[in-house]
């Protein structure tokens, strides 16, 4: 029996090295295609390592595209949109969760119906009020109308309700403030919940193609996604560029995966959070 | 002030920053979208009231938009079963005492969170027709007709279902894998203790107590598979032709390139109607199916 699922997993073990081999040839060949030159990228058959690494391509795509600007605009935007997410959704997920007031229940369902609207019906009126007010090409454009989803306070508001109120009658008794039970009390408590939904909401927004496609025209303004993009359009056939480019695109994700992998599938599994 | 009303008082004052941008960016927006749907405006000149001929048109002239909809439906049915029935077969592998298995599963849930614009760019090379890996992989094993992937009408669409797959697949994965751990193993000993083979267990034990992840997965998978967008943009513009033509590249196109702003709201919610109706009706059938503890 021991024999026969040893051998079982061996087996299972040589699928799985296939599957791994599909899921990571496309990381390798974009890595293995950014660094040839471009005669060698269009050579036939294929070489899986370049004769000659050719690092002045990442160079190369630094000089000809702002690409350090995008970096930065990512993380500006994608690091704002954490951080007020964070701040706005733990505000009214303390309401909904420990305050009593007449409608709240009504008032925390309606949220939750948002969560069923797709992005797409927000996002055009918000495309031109962000455009009425002048916002477009700015960071505040692409930043606001990405702040506020139910998601967080739904998932805030979930786990906040799991926190004994025993906690905060002790502190009551000593005549705490409600801001003091929820800024020392609640959110220390809250901090497992609250590093899952920054993770999420910064990787999701670092990947946010759409958003700033529609309000962003300047280059000096785009993020990574669509600088991405626009480069593409530039260079649509030059792969040794366009693979260095994409590997740039991809390296910050797969550093903050490498350090926080168990953290991230953790969250996942927790929220059902979808990258 | 009483007691009552303090808390009530407080109680906004929490809510408030966030209430103002719910009523602007979503409240206001779902309201201000709905209204829209109704009017035909370029963003230029003054709005004008047509009624529901947004609506009229969409379903009864714009054949655009009924080719979008196939396609989204295609990409839908194409996309989803593939990504539950092989992240499902990961999941049970991967639970179980494999040798690398902590390797495998990061190997799988890598492409999950990278942008897809970057994922999109690899596989445009990959699915180069002359100089491609997949091309090459192909001619290797022997295919003489080498599909042209991206520039013919019958292969595009297949080209981003396989691009999804590949990107999503490890969601599944991990989704299936917590769900088969959280099955308490004591279960499995009864199952054992009764002379229930490998093949039953499966059918009578793990299947239906992970019932609830796989509902949850295919709910989840359905709703952002029509909301395909990204790889479409990337991969194939929407082409050849409209081969690969998206509902929500048709809504961009509309609202953003064409300045059809009405025209736009309106698909928006003929999208929303599409998915809810989808959700609707999962949720109907769940328990012809899901079994809860």
């Amino acid at each position: 029996m021991r024999i026969k699922e040893k051998v079982l997993n061996w087996s299972l073990f040589c699928l799985m090295v296939i599957v791994a081999f599909i899921m990571l040839v496309p990381f390798f060949w974009m890595f293995s295609t950014s660094l040839k030159s471009l005669g060698e990228v269009f050579e036939y058959p294929p070489k899986w390592i370049p004769s000659q690494p050719r690092w002045e391509n990442y160079a190369r795509v630094w000089s000809v595209v702002p690409f350090g600007r995008y970096l930065l605009n990512s993380v500006i935007v994608s690091g704002s949109i954490t951080l007020l997410h964070l701040l706005v959704a733990s505000l009214s997920a303390f309401a909904f969760a420990r305050l009593n007031f007449p409608g709240r229940d009504k008032l925390f369902l309606l949220y939750l119906a948002t969560l069923m609207v797709p992005g797409q019906v927000t996002m055009i009126p918000n495309f031109i009020l962000i455009k009425l007010l002048r916002l477009t090409d700015t960071y505040t454009g692409l930043i606001l109308p990405n702040v506020f989803t139910a998601f967080g306070v739904f998932l805030l508001r979930q786990f906040f309700m799991t926190i004994p109120k025993d906690y905060e009658d002790a502190a009551r008794i000593d005549g705490a403030s409600r801001f003091y039970i929820y800024s020392r009390i609640i959110l220390p408590l809250s901090v497992p919940a609250l590093s899952t939904l920054a993770v999420f909401t910064f990787v999701f927004q670092w990947n946010n193609l759409l958003w700033p496609l529609v309000v962003v025209s300047k280059d000096s303004m785009k993020t990574i996604t669509i600088g991405l993009a626009s480069f593409q359009g530039m260079y649509g056939t030059t792969w040794n560029l366009l693979m260095a480019a994409a590997v740039m695109g991809i390296l910050p994700s797969i550093v903050a995966f490498l350090i926080g992998q168990r953290f991230l599938i953790k969250g996942i599994t927790l929220t059902g959070l979808k990258a | 002030m009483t007691l009552r009303r303090k808390e009530t008082l407080a109680a906004w004052l929490f809510l408030l920053p966030g209430f103002v941008g719910f009523a602007i960016f979503v409240f206001g927006a779902v309201v201000f979208s709905s209204v829209l749907s109704f009017f035909e405006w370029d963003m230029l000149t003054k709005p004008t009231f047509v009624g529901l001929r947004n609506f009229t048109k969409l379903f009864l002239a714009d054949k655009t938009f009924h080719l979008v909809f196939r396609n989204t439906l295609w990409f839908v049915l194409g996309t989803v079963p593939t990504r539950v029935l092989l992240g499902l077969i990961f999941a049970l592998i991967l639970v179980r005492n494999v040798p690398g298995r902590t390797f495998f599963r990061a190997a799988i849930f890598l492409p999950v969170i990278i942008p897809t614009v970057a994922a999109a760019m690899v596989w445009r090379w990959i699915f180069n027709a002359d100089f491609g890996l997949l091309n090459d992989f192909l001619y290797q094993i022997g295919v003489s007709n080498l599909p042209r992937w991206l520039s013919d009408p019958k292969w595009a669409l297949v080209a981003i279902v396989i691009l999804s797959v590949w990107k999503d697949v490890g969601f599944s994965t991990v989704m299936f894998m917590a769900g088969l751990q959280s099955i308490p193993t004591t279960v499995y000993e009864a199952a054992k203790l009764d002379g229930a083979n490998a093949w039953k267990t499966f059918v009578h034990i793990t299947l239906p107590l992970l019932s609830p992840t796989t509902f949850f997965v295919i709910v989840i998978n359905v709703i952002s598979s029509f909301q395909v967008f990204d790889q479409a943009y990337v991969l194939t513009g929407g082409g050849p032709g409209n081969a690969t033509n998206t509902i929500v590249y048709y809504i961009y196109n509309n609202a953003f390139q064409w300045f059809r702003m009405g025209y736009a709201a309106a698909i928006a919610w003929v999208l929303f109607g599409i998915i809810f109706i989808a959700t609707f009706v999962q949720f109907k059938y769940q328990r012809k199916w899901v079994y809860y503890e």
